[in-house]
């Protein structure tokens, strides 16, 4: 059963057109890596999936709720779609323990102490509840990369979505942030990665959807992709990233 | 040159200037800060609205307060509200309002255009992956606003609208056209009386800068406490 379905997806900017007919799918339980060179839309492409990209054609259904459709609650939908961004948006006025329950309290409903509570688990899985009292801006990247993580999981996701989590953070954090995706994989967690960490994809990703220029070019099962690229796009990207 | 100067006149004058006086004076201050910073903030909202009636409304209100010199609306608040409010009311006769309350909402009404573009640009200056992060974990428009952005924007604003405060402060003395005892009336009052002019009006001048001075000093050190570490 598809958790997300993208079909035919097209957006664009005045004449700029950054998506063009998209279409892929995750599965439930599946890993899906987005790669490509800069600019080819990728983190558009995530961003649609949880209605902040709004589209211009097409459809996109999450765990069987049509995001593009009009009538549909997004706040509602958004609150089991887990999101981590590239420059980790912690709330910098809020205290670790806050981001965690702020939106637990406002979104779920949840009473404070549940909320807390709940939140601590998850720091605690991260190996960061020493910092809870801390503020955002008194962490090292790599450490506020997995708060956001675990925030975003506080809300009990049924998936989760990476916008280039890795990207923002010095060459010795990524680790650290990979070593809890990794682990989220393994538990069973559907994820969609927009990342460049070709390694995390070759451990843990199903497939690997290739982007160039707004256009989905490849959408190929982990092995075959990385053996044997059917597109000359995608071939070039590989030999540029994996040469070193 | 201060050979001549009477110090008594001030003393003898210091229960009125302060107990009268500027307790009017910090009394409008405060409520007008408070007006305007509520009345602004939704100025603000309305501009920053994707709705092009409240953003065209704000805008122009805004505009036209920044436009017109303080003193004219003062007069103009003091002299057109008692027909405003008949006009609501259906009364008979003209309200009377007082000077008191229509200077209150005259400064209201007024500093609400310089708080509204504060915090405009303090919602702005908040990253807009913020409002993202917020959305994609399910929270609404106006929950984003109230947990998530204005809290910051209001940490990162705060001494520009004490500031703003400071002057506000200094322009409350302009209520002196509606012949109101504030702390500058007062001392005027007392000056013209006792033919004290210069003891008076060179007393206030101190205090006023004292005040103001002080004020900003705090500001300066508050501004330190309370900046957002990223």
């Amino acid at each position: 059963m598809s958790m997300i379905a993208i079909k035919q997806v097209s957006k664009s900017y005045g004449d700029f057109q950054v998506l063009k007919n998209c279409s892929t799918e995750v599965a439930k339980g599946e890993v899906v890596v987005v790669c490509g060179p800069s600019g080819s839309g990728k983190s558009t492409l995530i961003k649609t999936v949880n209605g902040l990209e709004p589209i211009n054609q097409g459809e996109i259904v999450v765990d069987g709720t049509t995001v593009t459709d009009k009538a549909t609650n997004l706040p509602q939908l958004r609150s089991r779609v887990g999101m981590v961004f590239q420059h980790f948006e912690l709330f910098p006025h809020l205290s670790i323990a806050e981001n965690l329950a702020l939106a637990q309290m406002k979104v779920l409903k949840r009473s404070r102490a549940e909320a807390l509570a709940k939140g601590a688990a998850l720091l605690a899985r991260v190996g960061l509840s020493a910092h809870a009292d801390k503020f955002p801006g008194q962490l090292s990247g790599g450490q506020q990369q997995r708060v956001a993580i675990a925030r975003a999981l506080a809300m009990d996701p049924v998936v989760m979505l990476f916008d280039e989590p890795t990207s923002a953070l010095d060459p010795e954090m990524v680790t650290e942030v990979l070593d809890v995706m990794v682990e989220l994989a393994n538990e069973g967690m559907t994820m969609m990665v927009v990342t460049h960490e070709m390694g995390f994809a070759r451990k843990v990703a199903n497939r690997v959807v290739f982007m160039d220029a707004g256009e989905v070019v490849e959408d190929a099962d982990k092995e075959a992709f990385f053996a044997e690229p059917r597109s000359e796009r995608a071939r070039q990207f590989l030999s540029k990233i994996l040469a070193h | 040159m201060f050979a001549g100067f009477d110090f008594d006149v001030i003393v003898r004058a210091l229960p009125y200037l302060f107990l009268d006086g500027m307790a009017f004076t910090l009394t409008l201050t405060v409520l007008a800060t408070l007006g305007g910073i509520v009345l602004g903030t939704l100025l603000a909202l309305m501009r920053l609205s994707r709705f092009a009636v409240l953003s065209t409304f704000a805008a122009s209100y805004v505009n036209l307060m920044r436009s017109l010199p303080l003193v004219l609306v003062i007069f103009w608040f003091y002299f057109l509200m008692p027909y405003v409010g008949q006009w609501v009311t259906g009364a008979a006769n003209p309200v009377r309002v007082g000077p008191f309350w229509s200077s209150l909402v005259t400064f209201t009404l007024f500093e609400a255009s310089y708080f509204c573009e504060i915090i405009r640009s303090g919602i702005q200056s908040v990253p807009r992956g913020q409002v993202m992060a917020s959305q994609a974990m399910g929270m609404t428009t106006a929950q984003t606003m109230g947990y998530v952005i204005l809290p910051q924007a209001f940490r990162n604003m705060l001494p520009i609208l004490l500031t703003q405060t400071i002057v506000l402060f200094q322009d409350t003395s302009l209520v002196y056209v509606l012949s109101i005892t504030d702390f500058l009336g007062a001392a005027a009052k007392v000056a013209q009386r006792d033919g004290r002019l210069l003891e008076m009006y060179l007393f206030a001048a101190l205090v006023y800068f004292a005040i103001s001075f002080t004020a900003s000093f705090f500001v300066r050190r508050l501004q330190r406490r309370v900046a957002i570490v990223r």
